[in-house]
Formats: structure tokens, C-alpha cells, sequence
């Protein structure tokens, strides 16, 4: 088990690097000043000259990486242009509420897929599976901002149920805020659990076939302990690692989602921050997204051996 | 065995019109489109679907059926681009490091794992800031994201085949690795590039319209399903046809992709069904 962790820490690592390599240079890409792109058009000498001095521009570039990188490790992401705020502050500020929605959303698609999908695959090809897998194929070619599109058409504005538009913080009104948030987390619920509950078909019924579940029957054990004590394991394991890179991509902002919805979330941040071209907090929202992109997975394998202990044997 | 095969045919059966209909939609559009898409008839705005205009008129008096067909052409010819661009990239790092291994090899999975730690549409809006939004840059920007993916299934092929006989054979008779690489790995590792393709369409298609719903993507006027539905949002209560027949034709079209992709793999693989 220990060997297996450190393993995966070591292939974490390069991944890092690179990223933070990437997310360095896309800024150097733009032709220029890097300091008048940081800045802004309307920045003054004083302050272009100690931008200057702090990038090191007259350095080689691996130097201006170095001390870019201490900066950022040590939570420094740089200075919004348009606001002034630290970027880092910026991006923890709209992280909760992506957050949340993502987590809830997440949890709520995986739990509707592992049912839905191991349901599927023991009956399969009768009308249950087949309605599983067209809804799911259905699911899967509707966009996410459609969907919520729809969904604010008919509960927003004919029916009136749910509140249409905006956003309250959970600290004005908590019931208020849950209310807000209710059609959001629907749509990447639906949007969601396409993907999963297919992937959850298809494993169970390759873990379905297999000698051991037979076995397990033949032992005479009722079909409800086969399913989830034998084959629910198994078969969940790589829908595992398909809901940490979901969850590993969402958390990086659900831009299309929180455009729909209007909630201040990552994805916004980085939308508006492209559309304001404040590099700065793209360059930030880009290195946050990543790592929390690598993290998220690397904690998904850490417990993968849970459900399938076969992988720290190799 | 008889259920697996029913499977097939009802992918391809619904599929198969969806696809196609797309296709006269767009080769209808080269020759005629019931109105100008771009001409505004401030007469005539926010018309409800009827005899003359089908799918209704939007803020502009624009009417809604050839916007929305001239959308299919810059949203299909976005997505073909991007797609032929990672899948020609793709394919060759791909085989290059299942062929090389070594170094080559795991600079590239780095390099493509870094890659795919961004998510893909965040990824594309931070090099559309840098690019700037035209068609061009939302073509470099998917296909950046997209080409990771094509370089692990190819890698992946090649390594399941190198050592098998007929690899052997032909390095064996002096042929070049350009010659082996050609004549003998990289058909067969198109099978599994044409179905990633398909995949690779449809998510090309939803990524630039949700870039372009985002704002970012397809400048206006220039029609595209996502800026439709974008310019559609302050209008949703008193024209509702203007959120909901571009939304129609993405999940149409994605639906049709999808199916086909689906109907193409088991084709090609029947042991994965």
C-alpha cells in the first residue's frame, strides 16, 4: 500500500511542474510588454518599472519561472487589473460556491448511476435496461446550459416556483441561498449522470460474466447480497475514477452553468476575467483549476484500493 | 447475440437520419436559405413561429430558420476543423511514442498529462484570451485540449501491437520504421481513431457552442447555435422559440453524433458492446 501511494505521489509531481510551466508561458504568449499585459493599458511608470523589477524581465525566462513559482507557493497569484484584489483571494472567495453546487451535483449523479447503471446491466436488454441506456444517451446530447435554460423557462418563469435569477449568500438568507441553488444543482445532476451511469452499465456487466459471481449464486446467495456485496464493488471501481476526473474538471468552475444561473462562481471569474483581459486572475484560475484538477485525482486513487484491492498487489 | 445486434441497428436507425438530416440541412443552406440570416428587419422583431417565418423572428426581425441553418455550417465546419487537426497530431506523437518509447515516450504522457489537468473549455477560454476570439483561435484552442486524447488511444494501440508477429516480420525484411510504421501500425490503429473522431465531433460541436454561448466564441453577427441561445436570454419570456430551437438543433445534432459513433464501435469492435 505504501509503495502504491508513493508511486502515485511521484507521477504527481512532473505533472505539477509542468502545469505551472504552462500556465507561466501562456501569459508570455501574448505579444508585448509582460508587464503592460499585467498591468493594464492605463498604468502608470512607477508602477510598470516595479512590475519590471519584481517579473525580472532583464533575467532568463527559467529565473522569471523560479520566482514566479516561490510567489505562487507561497499564495502570492498577483494583483487583479481591474479590481486591485489579490488573485488568490479572488479565486477562494468564488471557489465555495463552486464548490458546493459541484459536490452535491456530483454526489447526487453518482449515486443516481450506480443504481441506475448496475439496474441496467443485470436485467440487460430487457425495457428497463433499454430505457436506461436511451435516457442516458439522451442525458448525454442535451449541453448543460440548454438544460438550465429550460429548466429557468418552466419553473423560473411559467410555473414561478423557483427564484429566477441571482444569487443570495448563504449569510443573508439560508434558505433563500438553497433555493437559488436548487436548479443549478438539478441540471449538472441530469447533465452528469449521462456519462456515469453508462460507464456503470458497461463495468457491470463485465463483472456480471465473471466466474466468481456465478460462483456466488451457486453458493445460493439471494441476488440482492450478489449485486451489492459482489458485484457493486467491482464494477463501481473504474466509475470511480471517472467521477474524480468529473469532479476534477467541475471544480475548475462550471463557466456555462453559472453563466445560465447567473451565481458568481470560479467559472464566471474566469469567463469575465477573459472577457475583461485580466490576465492576472486567468493566470491564477488556470494554476488553481490544474492543481485542484491533480489533487482531486490523486485522492481518487488513494481510494481506489478500497474497491479494488487488486492494485497495490502490483 | 440477437439483443447486441438489435443494439446496433437502433443506434444506427436513429442515428443515421439525425446525421443526415444535418447534412441536407447544411448542403440546402449552400444554395438557399428562406431569408438573408444577417438582414435586419426592424419591422418584424420577436415574430411567434407561422407561415412565414417558421421557427419565428428574434430581437432584429432575423428569422430564426436561417440563422439557425447557416449556424450548422460554421458549428460543423468548427468542429470538423478542430477534429482534423487533433487527430492528424494525435495520430503521429501518438504513434512516435508507442513507436520510440523511451525518452520520447515519457516526455509526451507528461507533457499530455499536464494537458489534461486543465479542463477542456477553461483551457480554451485562456488561450482564446491570449488568441483573441475568431474561428481560428477557437479551432487552435479545442484542438490543443482534444489532441491528449488521441495521443493516448494511438500510443496505447501501438503498444498492444508492437510485438506481435507481423511487426516482427516486417522490421525483420529490412523495412524501414517509417515503412513499418505506415504499412503496418497505422491501420490498425484507425479503427479506434475513427471512433475516437466521432466522439471528438461532438464534443468539438458542444464546446463551441458553449464558447460561444459563454461569449467568447463566434463573434456576432455571424450566427452559431451558442450565440443564439446566448442573445436568446433577455427575450426568454416573450419569445421562448428563441431559447429552445437552437438548444433543439445542438441536442439534436450531438444525439445523432453520439449514436453514430456508438453504432460505429460496435461495428469495428464487437467484443466491447
Amino acid at each position: 500500500m505504501l509503495s502504491y501511494i508513493c508511486k502515485r505521489l511521484a507521477l504527481t509531481l512532473p505533472t505539477l511542474v509542468l502545469v505551472s510551466i504552462a500556465v507561466f508561458l501562456i501569459i508570455r504568449l501574448i505579444p508585448g510588454d509582460p508587464a503592460l499585459v499585467l498591468l493594464g493599458e492605463g498604468a502608470d511608470g512607477a508602477a510598470l518599472a516595479g512590475v519590471r523589477a519584481d517579473l525580472g524581465l532583464d533575467r532568463p525566462l527559467p529565473v522569471q519561472f523560479v520566482s514566479w513559482l516561490q510567489h505562487a507557493l507561497r499564495g502570492d497569484l498577483g494583483r487583479s487589473i481591474v479590481s486591485g484584489e489579490p488573485v488568490a483571494g479572488l479565486i477562494l472567495q468564488r471557489f465555495g460556491l463552486t464548490a458546493a453546487v459541484v459536490l452535491v451535483a456530483v454526489t447526487a449523479a453518482t449515486l443516481i448511476a450506480a443504481a441506475a447503471g448496475l439496474t441496467a446491466a443485470w436485467r440487460r436488454n430487457s425495457a428497463l435496461d433499454l430505457a436506461v441506456v436511451g435516457t442516458a444517451t439522451v442525458v448525454l446530447a442535451i449541453p448543460s446550459f440548454w438544460l438550465g435554460l429550460v429548466l429557468l423557462l418552466l419553473f423560473g418563469l411559467k410555473l414561478g416556483w423557483l427564484p429566477f435569477v441571482g444569487y443570495i449568500p448563504f449569510s443573508e438568507s439560508a434558505v433563500q441561498a438553497l433555493l437559488f441553488l436548487v436548479m443549478p444543482v438539478v441540471t449538472l445532476t441530469i447533465t452528469e449522470s449521462g456519462v456515469l451511469t453508462r460507464m456503470m452499465r458497461s463495468s457491470s456487466i463485465d463483472v456480471l460474466q465473471l466466474d466468481y459471481v456465478t460462483h456466488a449464486r451457486a453458493k445460493g446467495l439471494s441476488e440482492r447480497v450478489v449485486l451489492t456485496r459482489h458485484v457493486f464493488p467491482n464494477a463501481f471501481a473504474p466509475t470511480l475514477t471517472l467521477v474524480g476526473l468529473t469532479l476534477g474538471h467541475l471544480l475548475g468552475g462550471i463557466a456555462v452553468i453559472e453563466t445560465v444561473f447567473t451565481l458568481p462562481g470560479l467559472g464566471r471569474l474566469m469567463v469575465d476575467s477573459v472577457l475583461a483581459r485580466d490576465y492576472p486572475v486567468v493566470q491564477g484560475c488556470l494554476l488553481f483549476t490544474a492543481v485542484v484538477y491533480v489533487v482531486v485525482n490523486l485522492l481518487v486513487d488513494l481510494c481506489y484500493p478500497l474497491f479494488d484491492p487488486r492494485v497495490t498487489a502490483r | 447475440m440477437m439483443g447486441r445486434v438489435g443494439h446496433v441497428g437502433l443506434n444506427a436507425l436513429v442515428g443515421i437520419p439525425l446525421v443526415g438530416s444535418l447534412l441536407v440541412t447544411i448542403g440546402i443552406g449552400l444554395f438557399w436559405m428562406p431569408y438573408d440570416p444577417i438582414a435586419i428587419d426592424l419591422a418584424h422583431p420577436l415574430g411567434s413561429p407561422g407561415l412565414h417565418h417558421w421557427f419565428g423572428t428574434d430581437e432584429f426581425g432575423r428569422d430564426v430558420l436561417s440563422r439557425s441553418m447557416l449556424g450548422s455550417r460554421i458549428s460543423v465546419l468548427i468542429a470538423l476543423a478542430t477534429v482534423a487537426v487533433a487527430i492528424t497530431l494525435g495520430t503521429a506523437l501518438g504513434l512516435l511514442a508507442g513507436y520510440l518509447r523511451g525518452w520520447t515516450d515519457r516526455l509526451l504522457m507528461m507533457m499530455t498529462d499536464a494537458v489534461l489537468a486543465f479542463p477542456g473549455i477553461l483551457l480554451a477560454l485562456a488561450l482564446i484570451a491570449v488568441f483573441g476570439s475568431s474561428d481560428g483561435s477557437i479551432i487552435l484552442a479545442l484542438s490543443t485540449a482534444y489532441t491528449p486524447s488521441v495521443v493516448r488511444v494511438v500510443r496505447a494501440t501501438v503498444l498492444s501491437i508492437r510485438e506481435r508477429e507481423f511487426i516482427e516480420a516486417s522490421r525483420s525484411v529490412g523495412d524501414s520504421p517509417l515503412e513499418t510504421i505506415v504499412h503496418h501500425i497505422l491501420p490498425n490503429v484507425l479503427p479506434p481513431v475513427v471512433v475516437l473522431a466521432t466522439s471528438l465531433f461532438g464534443w468539438a460541436m458542444l464546446s463551441e457552442s458553449a464558447l460561444s454561448f459563454l461569449g467568447v466564441g463566434v463573434p456576432p453577427p455571424a450566427p452559431t447555435w451558442g450565440n443564439m441561445l446566448s442573445q436568446s436570454r433577455p427575450y426568454m419570456d416573450v419569445a421562448s422559440w428563441l431559447s429552445i430551437v437552437p438548444g433543439l438543433c445542438i441536442a439534436g445534432t450531438l444525439l445523432g453524433v453520439n449514436l453514430l459513433g456508438d453504432a460505429l464501435r460496435d461495428w469495428l469492435d464487437p467484443r466491447k458492446t
